[in-house]
């Protein structure tokens, strides 16, 4: 060190031959400085195309392979309602004396009956009507459009049973199997012992596809319709759809108070001893507890022990609750300790109690914080599977869940069960279109945080 | 903040105690607001303060000067018991305030913060509305009966404050929006609309230019007509211009307190004159 300071003042002594030496000193090592900052602002570069490319890749498939499946053969023929088919009694209309329970049940027996007409030959009539001339046994024609469409022709009638006679223009959903012909998901060229369709079949639809008969459209049904395995074609989303959102109701619910008022209590009011300590570091740890640990939790407990149902979207909330809730927890503790000290020395001094001072003046400034850590651990819930399965929610439930506490699936696991269909033809594009649209629901609520959060900001 | 049997003064007899070592006589005596005797602070094992006795005269400022870190602020910070929100601080010694000892078991804190009011050193307006700043005071203490009374309480704390004709017109607009000089101003309309009897001020104008300096003290001047004020400051000129009595303290301890002039012109420990002759400090 002395020698050091002794080169420096002699340096200094030697006056301006001493200054230009060290001038040249700093300019030797100015280019070597400047390259290494090149250099990391470089790799700092490339790290940040490397990643945008992966994630251009990764939206590019997705969007490629499931953007087809939000249109879908559609075909558009007019059906007769033939009287010699339909032979049905009259709608029953109550008569007087008639209770209302045996009218009600009238009713149901009418409906039943119609339930039992054959209305594959409405189908196939109507179909053969469009392609008079073709060559075709029934079965061929009926596979060409799915299997459910003879119960909306049902339905139709049974709403109006003046339909009775008359013919009506309906649109018709071509089965999975004539979509992946159409659409080229099997190649043409194969034999027809590898095609999914009689050689009639993809005759058919290929003329009514000339013919303009057969289109395809936007499939709206995807939103509005739940899973299905015998109409794979009219399968949708919205069942998985409600019963995730039936499980962010429960984890908005649940974990936002629950972690807001356990981190303004840790944070604000706890004294600081080791099993705050304790707590804090356990807290820590449950962040990074595999999720599919709190699937075997919520398993044990809120199925075994507190026999609450199977495959409800309740238990699935509560199980995703606890997944989020350390995250609200550590969100909210650090954006408590970001709150300077002066806020709440000045409400201290003007003679507010603790609670007022952490509720009036503490936790209003961290608002913007709470809700971006909120909706990033609703995000994080609302595409967690793993925990889901193992509480039953990867069953196949055909109906929209109308309680928390009915059989439901939820998207993340729609998209693995669909994943899964032996359909594949069909069902890879319709997964990625399930990816399509859990990951815009992810963007919306990203959305509405910053939204959010640069309008709470802003009111400060 | 529990104070070792044998320093327990019962209350009626703080002011008979014997007056602290170090003091100049005072020709006009004004009645004793807040007294303090052997007051000693500790944070954790390191003692912060030395049996610091001192009386506080009513209506009139006393400024407390020193170097940094002997312990001026410390023992502001003990009139209100800010000293209690600090994690591993005690204090010992007797501190009452009109004849009262503020660090009764029985007495509430809030209560003795709305008595004593406190300005900080760097402006500290709540992230809200002016309005809201200055009401927030009399709104928790519930000392409005109605919203006419509220609005009435603002606009005089806010003219004491000589901030009125400023923000009359936007009182709706954030204090934090406000120059450093406007915000300390609003943080003293804020303290005063709680119509406290002492008023804390910890360095009020560190963080501020000459100019807006120069208008906190007039204020200061002014405010003295009808409350207790005890300042800290680090600047001597300030303590000459704006106080009646000064207080020194030194490495912890309280070295001489009197009336400003005579510590200033002839001060009566070699130490005081040290450091108001800026051989230190």
């Amino acid at each position: 060190m002395n020698k050091m300071a002794e080169m420096f003042s002699r340096q200094l002594e030697q006056g301006s031959d001493g200054s230009t030496q060290r001038l040249e000193r700093i300019r030797a090592g100015l280019s070597a400085r400047h390259s290494r900052e090149r250099r990391f602002r470089a790799y700092g570069i490339a790290a940040i195309v490397a990643a945008l490319g992966f994630v251009a890749i990764l939206f590019s498939m997705i969007l490629y392979q499931g953007l087809p499946a939000f249109t879908q053969a559609t075909l558009t023929v007019d059906v007769f309602f033939d009287p010699e088919i339909i032979e049905a009694d009259d709608i029953p209309v109550q008569v007087e004396g008639q209770s209302a329970a045996e009218y009600q049940k009238a009713q149901l027996d009418w409906q039943r009956q119609v339930t039992m007409l054959n209305w594959n030959r409405v189908v196939e009539q109507a179909i053969l009507a469009a392609a008079p001339d073709i060559e075709i046994d029934t079965r061929a024609v009926l596979s060409v459009v799915e299997t459910s469409e003879r119960f909306r022709l049902r339905d139709m009638f049974v709403a109006d049973p003046g339909l009775l006679g008359k013919t009506v223009s309906v649109d018709m959903l071509a089965s999975a199997n004539t979509d992946n012909w159409l659409k080229g998901n099997i190649d043409r060229s194969l034999p027809d012992s590898q095609q999914q369709l009689s050689p009639e079949a993809r005759a058919l639809a290929d003329r009514l596809m000339e013919e303009g008969k057969m289109r395809f459209s936007f499939a709206a049904h995807i939103f509005s319709n739940v899973d299905s395995r015998s109409a794979p074609a009219s399968a949708g989303l919205a069942g998985a759809f409600v019963g995730s959102l039936y499980m962010m109701l429960v984890v908005i619910v649940l974990a936002v108070p629950i972690g807001v008022a356990s981190a303004v209590y840790l944070e604000e009011f706890a004294p600081k001893n080791r099993l705050t300590d304790f707590i804090e570091v356990n807290i820590n740890n449950l962040a990074a507890v595999p999720s599919i640990v709190f699937g075997l939790l919520g398993a044990a407990v809120f199925i075994n022990y507190f026999r609450l149902p199977l495959s409800a979207p309740l238990v699935g909330g509560l199980v995703l609750t606890l997944m989020t809730l350390p995250t609200v927890i550590i969100a909210t503790r650090s954006a408590l300790r970001a709150v300077p000290p002066s806020l709440r020395q000045a409400a201290l001094g003007l003679g507010a109690s603790k609670t007022q001072t952490v509720f009036h003046h503490v936790l209003p400034v961290t608002y913007p914080g709470i809700l971006t850590a909120t909706i990033i651990g609703v995000a994080q819930a609302l595409g967690e599977t793993a925990p889901l399965l193992l509480i039953g929610m990867n069953a196949f439930v055909a109906q929209i869940p109308s309680t928390p506490m009915d059989q439901s699936t939820a998207l993340p696991v729609q998209i693995y069960l669909w994943q899964g269909n032996e359909n594949r033809n069909f069902f890879e594009a319709r997964t990625s279109a399930a990816i399509i649209v859990l990951l815009g629901l992810m963007l919306t609520l990203n959305a509405i945080a910053i939204f959010l959060r640069t309008r709470l900001e802003r009111r400060k | 903040m529990h104070m070792p049997a044998e320093k327990i003064v019962a209350q009626s007899d703080l002011y008979s105690m014997e007056s602290p070592t170090v003091r100049t006589p005072d020709e006009n005596p004004r009645p004793v607001r807040v007294s303090a005797r052997n007051v000693n602070v500790f944070y954790g094992t390191k003692q912060a303060l030395f049996d610091v006795s001192i009386d506080v005269p009513e209506k009139a400022v006393t400024a407390f000067i020193g170097p940094s870190g002997c312990g001026k602020s410390t023992f502001l910070r003990c009139l209100n018991r800010m000293n209690d929100t600090i994690e591993g601080c005690r204090v010992t010694g007797a501190i009452a305030l009109d004849g009262s000892d503020i660090y009764d078991q029985a007495l509430d804190v809030v209560e003795l913060r709305a008595r004593v009011g406190m300005v900080f050193q760097k402006p500290n307006p709540f992230p809200k509305s002016i309005y809201e700043n200055v009401s927030y005071g009399p709104r928790i203490h519930g000392l409005a009966r109605s919203r006419a009374e509220l609005d009435a309480i603002v606009e005089a704390s806010l003219q004491k404050a000589g901030l009125w004709n400023e923000v009359k017109d936007r009182l709706s607009e954030p204090g934090t929006g406000l120059s450093g000089g406007q915000q300390q101003r609003l943080c003293i309309a804020r303290a005063i609309a709680v119509s406290p009897e002492v008023i804390l001020m910890d360095e009020p104008c560190s963080a501020l230019d000459p100019i807006a300096t120069a208008r906190i003290e007039e204020l200061i001047d002014e405010l003295k007509q009808n409350y207790t004020i005890v300042i800290v400051t680090h600047s001597m000129q300030q303590a000459a211009r704006v106080s009646q009595r000064t207080a020194f303290f030194h490495l912890g301890i309280l070295v001489e307190e009197g009336p400003t002039d005579l510590i200033f012109t002839s001060p009566g420990e070699k130490r005081t004159q040290d450091y108001i002759t800026g051989r230190f400090g």
